[in-house]
């Protein structure tokens, strides 16, 4: 036949009604029988960080659950992920930026980028967002977390029963109550133990800065602190450690290649199982908006390998209490618990419920600082 | 006893503190005596920091990254040479192109390195005093760059007041006219000290990548240059003043986090801003008394040179 422009156009038109196929798949509506070419396309999944990968500590973990993930559903999923984005309106753009993309499911791994997604997940309601340590949840929007506090529980026993100084060091960044049940959880254990300690807070008022990190742990060195642990990013509090002669706790990752000869373990958090479990919802098309705050039962939060140096007795108590908090039979805030004024604020018998947790702002006795 | 431990733990922290700043400004105050005022110093730490780290990573000796991150830091100040001396270029627009290429550049080429875990440089390079009671202990666990950051001071003011060639220096940064007119070459020598600024802002970026915190990260020098910058006109371009201004300023990077494991009531976020707070008060105090400002700077700073 003739090659006019019409013809061409024609057979343009002509491919995609007969299912040959744009690659990639085709947001919005198409007419029935183009459904199937579009559901053998990979979901897009996006992760937006709040540090670099090469924090080694929280950004880090969630990098290795994303990696997980994909490996385990590879063809089905198209992971991507941008990494030190600062909370706020940097935030709203990349999230943004994301779900116009075709990103089918984002997650947003920082406290701080709650607003933005709720506010995107407003303006995008077929893309589901999940938020890391949030509360805001909506119809296409869920949060999750884990009991890190659990973790905290354990490591505070292992603290107690090490210091020989009774000072313990804690460089804290802000005071949302996850961070404030992190050190009670920590102090109520270490005082279980061994009444006589106290936990020095140093604040940093950023998630990662490794200068100020090694600054504030070489304040709490000359402090008298002789085991330091934190809740902050970077590497640098359990290097300041190792430089020092100082045993640490490293929170978020293992970090003992950089202490090889005083980091005693870490409060880890192992993301990989809850990315595969909520992507594969996601594929299936189960997926609902939910709160999910797994702890040390599902594995969400595990401790890391043992130092050398910790002693078999401390790892048996350890086990003991580990078990006890899984099947529910012991909760690390359950009474009595007083806080700094001396004031019983969880009666002998009774416990912490969650959503006290959730809204925690105070200290426990033993605490050195302030909110 | 327990006091006096104390108060060296801190003063041990303080110099720890204070050695970037002293000698990146000891670098930048050599340079700004010649009369060319280099902007960049926050971006050649950054690349210095970022090169030495990454020599040493590679080859396992803290020592060869330290030449490398001189080296980095002298080719940046190479690049900002070129543009000013030769190309007569704006000093204050070219320093601070300089400041931004360099975070850019720094941020790029360390994206591997992020999160590589390094052994840095030895902190005590008297390891068998590891017995002496405390007090000594405290000053044993400096590592040598603090050494160096301490007595380079005391080398720089020897080399400018009582040396031919220091005379030399400071004589073209008065007046590169005359300095001309008496035959030297203006454009070699302010070569020389801008390579030296550079190789000592890459040096002071080392130090926080090797051994304040052994690692490399994007931006870790977090405005340091700038504090440093601020620090050659606090001192009235005089390195003891210098040494003692790092000092200072050192002091009040540490007293946020001093202040409140003491339990003292201050808000954290207002002793956060305390080195900032400092740097600019200074810097207005200073300036309030031009005549001595107009004084003490050197007299061709930042012009141009021209060969007639």
């Amino acid at each position: 036949m003739n090659t006019t422009r019409r013809t061409v156009l024609r057979a343009g038109l002509a491919a995609p009604v007969l299912g040959l196929g744009l690659p990639g798949g085709l947001p919005g509506g198409l007419p029935g029988g183009l459904r199937g070419a579009r559901a053998a396309a990979p979901l897009k999944v996006g992760f937006v960080y709040v540090a670099p990968i090469g924090d080694a500590g929280f950004t880090y973990q969630h990098e290795l659950g994303r990696r997980a993930m994909q490996a385990a559903l590879n063809g089905r999923v198209q992971s991507s992920y941008v990494e030190n984005v600062s909370e706020g309106a940097a935030a709203e753009q990349v999230i943004h930026q994301m779900a116009a993309n075709g990103n089918g499911l984002i997650y947003t791994t920082s406290f701080g980028f709650m607003n933005p997604t709720y506010k995107v997940a407003g303006m995008f309601p077929k893309v589901k967002f999940e938020h890391c340590t949030g509360y805001k949840r909506r119809v296409n929007m869920g949060t999750y977390s884990a009991r890190f506090y659990e973790g905290r529980y354990l490591a505070g026993l292992i603290a107690g029963r090490m210091t020989k100084s009774n000072i313990i060091g804690y460089v804290v960044a802000f005071p949302i109550p996850e961070v404030v049940q992190g050190v009670n959880a920590f102090t109520i254990a270490a005082r279980s133990v061994n009444p006589k300690v106290q936990v020095k807070l140093v604040w940093t008022s950023s998630w990662f800065d490794p200068g100020k990190e090694r600054a504030a742990a070489d304040t709490l060195i000359s402090q008298g602190a002789d085991i330091l642990t934190n809740h902050t990013d970077s590497t640098a509090v359990v290097q300041a450690g190792e430089e020092r002669g100082v045993k640490t706790i490293s929170y978020n990752s293992d970090m003992s290649k950089y202490g090889p000869k005083t980091c005693l373990t870490g409060v880890t958090m192992v993301w990989n199982q809850y990315y595969i479990d909520t992507t594969k919802k996601v594929l299936d098309g189960t997926w609902k908006s939910g709160d999910v705050w797994g702890g040390v039962k599902s594995g969400m939060v595990r401790l890391a390998p043992y130092n050398k140096l910790v002693p078999d007795a401390v790892r048996k108590e350890v086990a003991a209490r580990q078990a006890a908090m899984a099947n529910h039979t012991f909760s690390p805030f359950q009474g009595p618990i007083l806080d700094q004024s001396g004031k019983v604020k969880v009666a002998k018998g009774t416990a912490l419920t969650d959503p006290q947790i959730l809204a925690l702002n105070w200290f426990v006795q033993g605490v050195e600082g302030k909110v | 006893m327990h006091d006096l431990v104390f108060a060296f733990a801190i003063f041990g922290a303080t110099l720890r503190a204070a050695a970037p700043l002293g000698l990146a400004g000891l670098g930048e105050l050599v340079s700004e005596r010649s009369g060319v005022l280099n902007l960049g110093v926050e971006g050649m730490m950054l690349v210095g920091a970022v090169a030495g780290f990454m020599a040493t990573a590679a080859s396992g000796s803290p020592a060869i990254g330290l030449l490398a991150a001189m080296a980095a830091g002298a080719a940046m100040a190479a690049v900002f040479g070129f543009l000013t001396l030769s190309l007569m270029a704006n000093q204050v627009a070219a320093g601070l192109a300089l400041t931004i290429f360099g975070t850019g550049f720094s941020a790029l080429v360390g994206a591997r390195f992020e999160g590589v875990p390094l052994k840095g440089l030895a902190t005590s390079i008297f390891p068998h005093l590891a017995n002496a009671p405390p007090l000594l202990q405290e000053l044993m666990r400096l590592d040598p760059l603090v050494w160096l950051s301490l007595a380079a001071p005391f080398a720089i003011h020897w080399f400018l007041t009582r040396t031919r060639p220091g005379l030399v220096l400071r004589a073209v940064g008065e007046s590169h006219d005359v300095a001309y007119a008496l035959g030297y070459s203006v454009i070699r020598i302010r070569y020389c000290a801008v390579l030296f600024g550079g190789a000592m802002s890459g040096l002071a970026g080392a130090y926080l990548s090797l051994a304040y915190t052994p690692m490399w990260t994007q931006d870790m020098v977090a405005g340091r240059g700038w504090i440093a910058l601020a620090l050659v006109v606090f001192s009235t371009w005089k390195p003891l003043w210098l040494s003692l201004g790092a000092l200072l300023f050192g002091f009040v990077t540490i007293a946020q986090f001093q202040a409140e494991a003491l339990g003292l009531q201050v808000s954290p976020q207002l002793l956060a801003m305390l080195p900032y707070l400092a740097t600019i008060v200074v810097l207005v105090l200073i300036s309030r008394d031009s005549v001595r400002l107009k004084l003490n700077a050197p007299g061709a700073l930042g012009k141009p040179f021209h060969a007639a």
